[in-house]
Formats: structure tokens, sequence, C-alpha cells
């Protein structure tokens, strides 16, 4: 093993309650590391992250002249800044420092508590040979920029910027669609208060658009993101409206003077239930208040010989036939991520009948259909225009099902029973709820599920099988039949009804996966973006000053989306009100002396952070855009290029103590 | 001329060499003569008739420098390192095949079964019907007949005994070797044990003289006869493969001053632990494709990968020989 | 000598596992979390791409006595540093040609894009990878490097 004279080395063990101790035999690996070179001093204990442990670094680096410190307990990813400020505080360079993953990498991992403890003392080994070579190295600080990105203005997005904004930052949000309030903006009532959606965010919508410190940019995308925390470089890209957004008073003139007299195309806000015209205004209360032209509908741009007649009826000359997308460079310090789900597409399972059988609706289009301001006025009727007499709400569309999505969308029981509650308040009819199980935790929501046990709505519980228009007597004839097996009483039942509405659930939006590049965040198996911990840190991501809030993260309510944007935007305004950041100095440089002026190693660096010295003919890395993925160290032929942290022999000690007893 | 000074005791040593390691030292030239003026060549088996024995019989110690080249690949020249070295009081491996193992290094990609097999049965040019091999110890009616026993393994001179200097180059330049044998003369201050001496301490791209750019993305390599040379450009980049940036400089950039690539016989610069694996990640570096398919096309135009990254070095290589 | 060796198991290889921090070490921190349990062979070394990993590094794990070297990285498209993963891809592949001359078992190195939310594919590649090792057995790679054979 590499002894280097000078390290003395403290050796710390951890034994996680039981997590680690029960799989690792913990004693042994701390006798073990007392007998490596260089290790002065090898304890185990119950709990190195708490205070006491870390207390016991401090005291030991003192008594035993400690430089070194490895810690063999959990996750770097989860404590190493724990361990390192340990270390600072004990007056050694926080880089003296190197963490050993027996948690993990080990403990949680492993069923042989033999084997498993020959794997972390082949870990510490590691370690320790590795930690002598450390280097003392600084953070560097950079400014944060206190300006923020928000993206999506679903409610999590305008429940984020509003909070920021409230907080004196200055706020970009950015939305895709044409007006802000998301998927809440299409509902009635909201349960389980059973207050009116349109009530309670269209006043936090203008309150968006009015406010000095929001910069709202709809009908735009993010198209490109460089930099790095506290120093963000955006592209956001506006789609053209053909509208000039700042002349647009909202009149609605242009829509009445459209070439075409009657709305022919499927209007998106009302799921296709209503019809709208080539120029429209998505809803009366989008914001902005701001008409847009549908550019793949449009007379003028399908065939060029439109007489333009919306443009003639705008007294603002507001309309600009030109337009085209406009790309717009932003600078910001973070980053707020809000960009929402999208709701499971029932035509997945065909079992249901959905597209086939006209009566069978979505639960998406069922909140236009009670809706005051809907297709129909909030009078709900079948697609011939009469009123059902009875209905099925079938729960868990596309959600816990192996062949769909496995996950629980954790809204739909909730906004069934809330459908169920307004369905036979607008028509009084039967209504079934067909549920797997009711899942109803939540402030009042348990007490809404009682509630309405006592409306004399039925409750089936058992997983439908399928609907289908096929009648076996005459009772069943002309009505949309749902069999299912009612599992309280352990038979099948058919039931036959006017109306079925499927309660489909939430999955990752469509562009989850594009928006993740763009943004360099992960997603987890569901497509849902990742969080950095699933319960310390749910609203941060593997990319520092990059945040997710909403059902981009998951499945969850309106209020479960506020509450979780305001703990974002408390992540936010933290990192922008301490000023500045320390970027972790794993960085690259080029020792001149030997560098050969190649050039091999320019093109690999993706930041362009690499540049070449013509006088001096040697190459050169900007420290401050080099990211440290260490990419150009392993490229360059002289050996010139070293990255800190990652130096070639640091990392060749750890491979011998892996392998070398 | 140093007249109250003793001469010099030098000795020039083949192992498994060419021989062109000891032309290289002809090649001094006139220089010789200035070299004779501090120095007496005790020993040098292509020049001089010196035996064995009165090697074996000099003092320890004796001989002030014992330039050795050629790599170890038998007994015997395995037992004249270990005179080599006890008489002299400086031992420089001297060329590649001593530093590193060079060209007959590349029997490490073969047994000793393997290379006999080729040589004294399969040879083209062979007329051996019985398949004699040679023997180490043989009864002729002249009496016992012994002859070195041929390695398995190649091996550098530093792997058999204690190397004080190194001088790479297949051969080395003899300017180089005139410039330290008068820095020794002159008593300037020795280098460091263990130093690779009269080369540079960067690679050759720092002396090629022709034009290089940060484009490289290659998407397949040319033999030097495949393409016609710009004579001004990057060869690496005209897909002429190049073993330049990762080959220590120090040959005045020889081969591509005469439009041939680098082939890496300086070997690596100092701190690399393995000569081949660094100039296959440099040559990996600079090539295009991101699926397997394209990367892999590219890769099938390089004859004999390992053969060319570690032409010079195989023996001297983290691995050593091929495993099995 | 191995520590595994020493033990009193049958013989079970060791793999120096090179994970990048962002995709394939998270993902063996979610293994972790998620309590999958696999063969107790592999010895992870954190980088911060799979772009840094030097063949170097893989020619001396291997001198040193690794039965088998696994790289993970992030899949094409995702990597974190933008393409390191296709610089590593590159490498990656020139230097299973020279193994194989070498006459190394390719299958000794592997290399698998396993991205933050794979703990379940990390799990299945490295029990995959032991057993498929277990069938290769020890690697003769350190002791005919330390053996000189005349």
């Amino acid at each position: 093993m590499p002894i280097n004279d000078e390290a003395r080395v403290g050796f710390y063990i951890c034994h996680c309650g039981h997590n680690i101790a029960n799989m690792v035999d913990v004693t042994s690996v701390a006798e073990y590391a007392a007998k490596l070179p260089n290790v002065v001093l090898s304890r185990d204990y119950k709990y190195m992250c708490s205070d006491p442990g870390q207390e016991m670094i401090l005291k030991d680096a003192e008594v035993f002249k400690l430089n070194r410190i490895v810690v063999a307990s959990c996750s770097p990813l989860l404590h190493e800044n724990t361990f390192r400020n340990a270390t600072a505080k004990a007056g050694i360079n926080q880089f003296y420092f190197q963490m050993v993953n027996i948690r993990e990498n080990a403990s949680w991992v492993h069923e042989d508590k033999e084997l498993a403890t020959v794997k972390a003392k082949d870990l510490v080994r590691a370690a320790i040979s590795r930690v002598v070579f450390h280097k003392a190295l600084e953070k560097k600080k950079v400014p944060v920029n206190p300006d923020v990105l928000i993206v999506g203005g679903g409610i999590s997005g305008i429940s984020a910027a509003l909070n920021i904004a409230n907080a004196g930052k200055k706020v970009y949000l950015v939305e895709k669609d044409p007006t802000i309030g998301g998927y809440m903006a299409k509902f009635d009532k909201t349960f389980p208060t059973l207050d009116c959606a349109a009530c309670i965010l269209t006043p936090k919508m203008s309150a968006v658009l009015k406010h000095p410190g929001i910069t709202l940019m709809s009908y735009s995308e993010v198209a490109a993101v460089e930099g790095y925390v506290g120093n963000y470089q955006v592209k956001v890209t506006r789609k053209p409206r053909y509208i000039i957004e700042e002349k647009c008073v909202g009149c609605f003139a242009c829509i009445d003077a459209c070439i075409f007299k009657e709305a022919k195309f499927s209007d998106e806000f009302n799921e296709g239930l209503s019809k709208r015209k080539p120029v429209y205004i998505p809803f009366p209360q989008a914001t902005p208040q701001v008409v847009l032209i549908d550019d793949k509908t449009c007379i003028h741009f399908k065939t060029g010989k439109c007489p333009q007649s919306c443009a003639k009826a705008c007294d603002r000359n507001a309309f600009d036939f030109d337009q085209k997308p406009v790309t717009q460079e932003l600078e910001v310090g973070t980053i707020l991520l809000c960009t929402g789900f999208q709701p499971f597409d029932a035509a997945r399972a065909p079992y249901y009948g959905y597209g086939r059988y006209p009566n069978v609706y979505t639960s998406l289009e069922v909140e236009r259909l009670v809706n005051a301001s809907g297709p129909t006025g909030g009078n709900v009727v079948l697609r011939d225009k009469t009123r059902p007499k009875s209905i099925g709400i079938i729960h868990c569309v596309g959600s816990r099902d192996e062949k769909t999505n496995k996950w629980c969308s954790r809204v739909c029981c909730m906004y069934s029973l809330k459908l169920a509650h307004l369905l036979k308040e607008h028509t009084d009819a039967e209504i079934y709820n067909f549920y797997i199980d009711m899942r109803t935790p939540g402030k009042g929501y348990e007490e809404f599920y009682d509630k309405l046990l006592n409306e004399g709505v039925h409750f089936i519980r058992g997983r439908v099988a399928e609907v289908s228009d096929w009648a076996i007597n005459e009772h069943e004839k002309g009505k949309l039949v749902i069999r299912a097996e009612d599992t309280l009483i352990g038979m099948v039942r058919r039931i036959p009804v006017d109306m079925v509405v499927l309660a489909v659930g939430i999955e990752p939006g469509k562009d989850a996966q594009d928006i993740r590049r763009v943004f360099n965040i992960s997603c987890s198996n569901e497509g849902f973006f990742l969080e950095r911990h699933p319960k310390l840190a749910p609203v941060e991501t593997f990319t520092d000053g990059i945040f997710i809030a909403g059902a981009c993260q998951g499945p969850k309510d309106i209020p479960d989306s506020v509450a979780q944007a305001g703990a974002a935007a408390a992540q936010a305004l933290a990192l922008i009100d301490s000023g500045f950041v320390e970027l972790e100095p794993n960085t690259a440089f080029i020792n001149e002396e030997l560098c050969c002026g190649c050039q091999v190693c320019i093109n690999l660096c993706p930041y362009h952070a690499i540049t070449f010295d013509e006088t001096k003919s040697v190459s050169h890395i900007n420290e401050a855009i080099c990211k440290g993925c260490g990419t150009c160290v392993a490229a360059c032929g002289s050996g010139a290029i070293t990255q800190n942290l990652f130096e070639d022999q640091q990392i060749l000690s750890e491979i011998y103590g892996l392998l070398v007893e | 001329m140093a007249q109250d000074k003793p001469k010099l005791k030098l000795a020039v040593y083949w192992g498994a060499a060419c021989g062109g390691c000891c032309v290289s030292v002809l090649d001094v030239h006139e220089k010789l003569l200035d070299i004779l003026a501090h120095a007496d060549l005790v020993f040098w088996p292509i020049a001089l008739d010196i035996k064995y024995q009165d090697v074996e019989q000099m003092p320890d110690q004796s001989i002030d420098i014992t330039l050795f080249n050629g790599a170890v690949r038998n007994s015997e020249n395995e037992h004249m390192a270990h005179v080599l070295r006890r008489k002299s009081r400086i031992l420089v491996a001297y060329g590649s095949c001593a530093y590193l193992g060079g060209i007959p290094g590349l029997a490490n990609f073969y047994t000793k079964e393997e290379v006999f097999r080729r040589v004294y049965e399969e040879s083209e040019s062979l007329d051996n019907p019985q398949k004699i091999h040679p023997l180490p110890e043989n009864e002729v009616t002249e009496g016992h007949l012994h002859i070195p026993s041929f390695y398995n393994d190649v091996l550098t001179l530093a792997q058999v005994v204690d190397v004080d200097y190194f001088i790479p180059g297949c051969p080395p330049q003899s300017e180089r070797l005139v410039e330290v044998f008068m820095d020794i003369v002159n008593g300037s201050d020795l280098p460091l044990k263990g130093s690779v001496i009269g080369a540079s301490s960067k690679v050759q791209c720092d002396e090629c003289k022709r034009k290089k750019s940060d484009k490289k993305g290659i998407t397949r390599f040319y033999r030097p006869w495949e393409v016609t040379d710009d004579g001004m450009t990057c060869l690496n980049e005209q897909g002429i493969l190049c073993m330049g940036p990762a080959t220590r400089a120090g040959c005045g950039v020889r081969c591509v001053e005469g439009n041939a690539p680098c082939r890496g016989c300086y070997g690596p610069l100092d701190g690399i632990g393995d000569a081949g694996t660094r100039i296959l990640s440099a040559i990996a570096s600079m090539l295009d494709g991101k699926e397997p398919e394209e990367i892999n096309r590219a890769i099938d135009s390089i004859v004999d990968p390992a053969g060319t990254f570690y032409r010079f070095s195989l023996p001297g290589s983290k691995l050593r020989r091929k495993v099995s | 000598m191995s520590t595994i060796e020493n033990s009193n198991k049958d013989w079970s290889p060791r793999i120096i596992a090179f994970f990048c921090n962002w995709c394939t070490y998270t993902a063996s921190d979610l293994a972790g979390v998620s309590r999958l349990r696999y063969a107790p062979t592999t010895r992870v070394i954190r980088v911060m791409c799979s772009g840094r990993i030097d063949p170097e590094f893989v020619i001396e794990a291997f001198t040193q006595g690794a039965d088998g070297i696994l790289i993970g990285g992030c899949h094409p498209g995702d990597c974190h540093y933008s393409e390191g993963n296709y610089k590593c891809l590159r490498r990656y592949h020139l230097l299973q040609r020279v193994i194989g001359q070498m006459g190394i078992d390719q299958r000794r190195l592997r290399l698998e894009w396993i991205s933050a939310s794979e703990g379940k594919r990390l799990q299945e590649v490295v029990n995959e990878m032991t057993e498929t090792l277990r069938q290769l057995g020890p690697s003769p790679i350190k002791e005919v490097v330390q053996t000189v054979i005349k």
C-alpha cells in the first residue's frame, strides 16, 4: 500500500443504527482499518452524522493530530458535505476527506454478512489508500444571479412565481400554451371544499400578469439552457401568435369577424366538446387576454386567399401574419420546473370503449360538462343532448395496472367523488362508482367520502372488466353495460348506464423527456422528474439550482402542488439570499510545461472551456467554465491535464487499494 | 584535452537487438573521436574482439558507463546484463528495446512454443522436414554443446537488473548520445537515477511543424499509402495513425519530417504508467461517431491496434505480454 | 491474495466498477434504497463522468487482480456533461479490441448505460456479470503479469 509519511488518517465507521451494523461487522472493519498504513485512529460509532459523531471527529483531530479523515457510512451523495464540514471544523482542509459508501453499496444490497464485511474492508482500504494523495483545495464562490426562471404556468408555477416575486425577486414565467392556468383552469369545483376553481385561480392568474416582478412569456418554450447554478443562460423561443401581444386588448372583435362564420375546429380547452375558430382565445379568462391564430386551420396560412377580415376588424393593428418564432436570451440564477402532467389517454384502455361509444367520457371532459362556463353551460347532457339518468364512474383508468401505469395517480378517487357529487347535483341520475380501493388520505378527504356515502351514490368495489353495448335483456337495451366483479358480494354484476365516466390517471407530460434533457436532470423510472432525495430533498434535483414542483415530480393534487411550489420557491430564495454558491473544485487544469498543443482535448469539451493559446502554443482550460467531467484528462497523450479530486494517482491508488491487501 | 584526468571506461553491449543501436553509436561519425579522447572503449562486440570472460574478469565497478541496447530475451542476454551491471558504475538502457522491450518485445504476443513453431516449422523459407528445434544442451561428437536458452517472455533491461538511465529511440538519435556523454565528461550534475535522458519532456506534437487544429473527428484511418498526405496538416487529422500525441519528443520528429507517421519509439512521457493505453485513449478521443457500428467501422481501419499502440513498449507495459 | 479468496465461500469474482456520478452511481444508491439484493462482487469507484475513465485504469485494475471491470454511464443523449458517455464509448470499443488481442476474455470488460432510475437494471447487470465471470473463473492476468516465464 502506498505510504505517505505525513498522512495521519482518522477512520470512522458508522453503524447507522442497524442499517449498516446488521449486515457489516463494523467492529471487525474498524479493527482491520486500524492496522492499515497511515491510519492513526479507527473508531466505530452508532450514528456518525449525528452531532456527537461529528464532535468526535473534531476532538480526535486535535488529540491525535489527524490530517486526513475517512468515514465509512452511507452514500456520499447524501452526507459527503456533512463530513466535509466536520473535517473543515476540525481545522483540516475539507478535501482531505474521503467517504466510503457501505450502506447503499453494501449493507442494503447484500445478504451475506461475511461477504458484505469483506467488501466493506476492500472499500475502506481503497479510501485510505486514496485519501493520502488528496490535496488541499478551496471551493470557488460565485455570485448567484437573483433572477428566477419558472417553467410551466399551472397552479404550481403560478404559486411559485407569486411567492418568489412577492419576495422582491425577478421571475420569468414561461408557459408553452397561449394561457397560464394549466389543468386547474378547466376544473369546475375543487375537492373537498367544492369551492369554484376559477374563483380561486383566476385572481392568481391576473396577479401574475399584473405583478411588476413577473415577466410572463406565454406560448413560449425553453430551447436551451447553459451555465451552472447561480448563472444559467436560457434561450426561450416564443411561438408566433400572429398577434402583437402588446397591442391586443382582448376585445375579440377579430373572432366575430373571422371568415368562418361558424366555429368548426376542435376546441382544446373544452376537450374537443365544442368548436372554436382559427382565431381564438382559449377561454374567456385566459391570461394574457390575447387572441392567437391557429396557423393549421386559418385560411390565410392554408391558401393565402383569405380577405383577412379578422385583421381588418382590429382597430389596434395587432395582426402580424409574418410573425416568426423569436428566441430571447435570459440570464437567471435558479430554475423551477413546474411542467405538470398529462392525463392518461383513455384509448389505451380499449376495454372501456372510449372513442368507440360516444357516451363514454373522460373525467376531464366531464369537468368541462359540469362547468358553468363549459361547452354546455354546465348542463350535463349526452352527445344526443339528452340528460343521463344513470352514470357509472370507473376509477383507476390507466392507474394501478400492470398493462398501463403501475402507480396510483392519487387524485382520481377524490375527483371521482367530487364528480359523483356534481353529477348527482346536476342530473339527479343514479351514480355508480366502481373502485378498487378508496384512497382518500388528506385533510377533509375522508369526511368528503363519508358525505358522498350519504348522498345516495352507489359504490361497487371491484375493477371493471369492460364496458359494452351488448344487451342481454330489455333492461339493458340502448345502454352501456358496465361489467365488474363486486368483490364485496362476490358476484359479477352488469350495470346498465347512460353515461360512463373514466377516471383517467396522471402520467408524465409527453415532453417530459425533452424537458429533462434541456435542463440536464433525471427522471424516475415512470418518467416523472427525479428529486434529489425522496424525503429530504423532494424539490431539489441532482443539478444544483434546478428545482421541481407539482405533478411533473409525481401525481399530486392542488394542495400538495401549491405546497411543493412553496417549498421550491423557498429553496430558490434561500439560494438567492445567500448571495453566492460554492462550486465543487473538481475542475481540470493543464500543465503548460507538458502540453504539446495537439488540441485533441479542445473539441472534447462540451462547454468550450478549453482554448488554444497561439502564442504559447498550448491549450488552456478556463476553470470558471469547466464543469469537471474529466473527459479531457483521459484524452491527453502527454498526461498534461489534471482533474482536481479525481487525479490519476488518486484513482490508481483507489484501484490498488481495492485489490491489494 | 583533459590529459590530467584518467580516461573514462566505456562499454556498449547488445542484447536482443537488431544492431541499429550499435550503428547509431557509430553514427556519431567524427564525434567518436571526441568521445575517444575522453574514454576508452573496453567492450563493444560489434567493433572489438573482447570475450565475455575478459569482461567477467574486470574488477567490479570498473566500467564507468555501459550502454546496453536490446531487450532481454534469452539466458545469454540476462547473464550479460547481470555481469555488466556488476562491472559498471552507470548502466544505461540504450534504445527502445532495452528501455521498453522494443520490436523484439512484440514476441510477447506469442509464447515461446508459438515462436519456435513459426520459425522452425512453418517459415516459408525453411527446409526442416524433421522439425528440429534448437536445444540448450546437446551432446555432439565434438562434446557437450551449450547454447543460450530462449525465454518465453521478452524482458526489458530494468526488469532484470537495476538501471540508472534510459535513452529512448529506435535507434536513439546519435546527437543526443554525444550530448549526454559530454555532459558526463564535463562533470555536469547527473540527472536523477531512473530518468529518461537524451530526450524531451514533451511529446512529439510540440516539435512537429504540421498544422494542428481542434477538428479531429476521424471516421476512418488510412495507411500512409492509401492517401495523399498534403505535407502540412497533422497526420492524425488526415486519418493517418500517428503516435505523436503520446510519444516523447527528442528524435527531431524525424519520421513526420520525412512524411511518415510517428510509430512511438521514444515511448511515453514521465509518469505515464502505460504507453499503449495512453495513445489508445488519445486516438479514441479523436474518433467521430456515436453509434457503436460507426465507431467500430473506424476502429476496423486500424490494422492490429494492440501491435500498433504497444509497438515498442509491450514488455514494459502494465500487461507485459499476451495473457493467454 | 484477495480477501474473497481467503474466505471460506465458493470462489466469487471481484469486479471493479467505474460508475459515473449522475446516472449509474445514483442508480446504485437507488438499488440500495430499494433494498435490491445483488451479488457482493462489485467495488465501485465513483467518477464524475464515464468520459473520465482512462483505459489505463481498466488495465491497472486487471493487472492488480480484478476479475472483471464494469463501466457504468448515462444512456446516450442523457450524459450530464452532454457527450462524455460517447467519448467513453469510443475508448471502450478500441480498448475491447486491444484486450481481445492481449488474450483477455472480452466478457471481463463490460460497458452498460444505467440511468439514475434503473436500480433494477444495476442489480441485473451485476448479477449477470457475476455469473459470467463465475463461469470464466478467476482472471489469470495478475499471475501472468507477475510471473516471468523464462
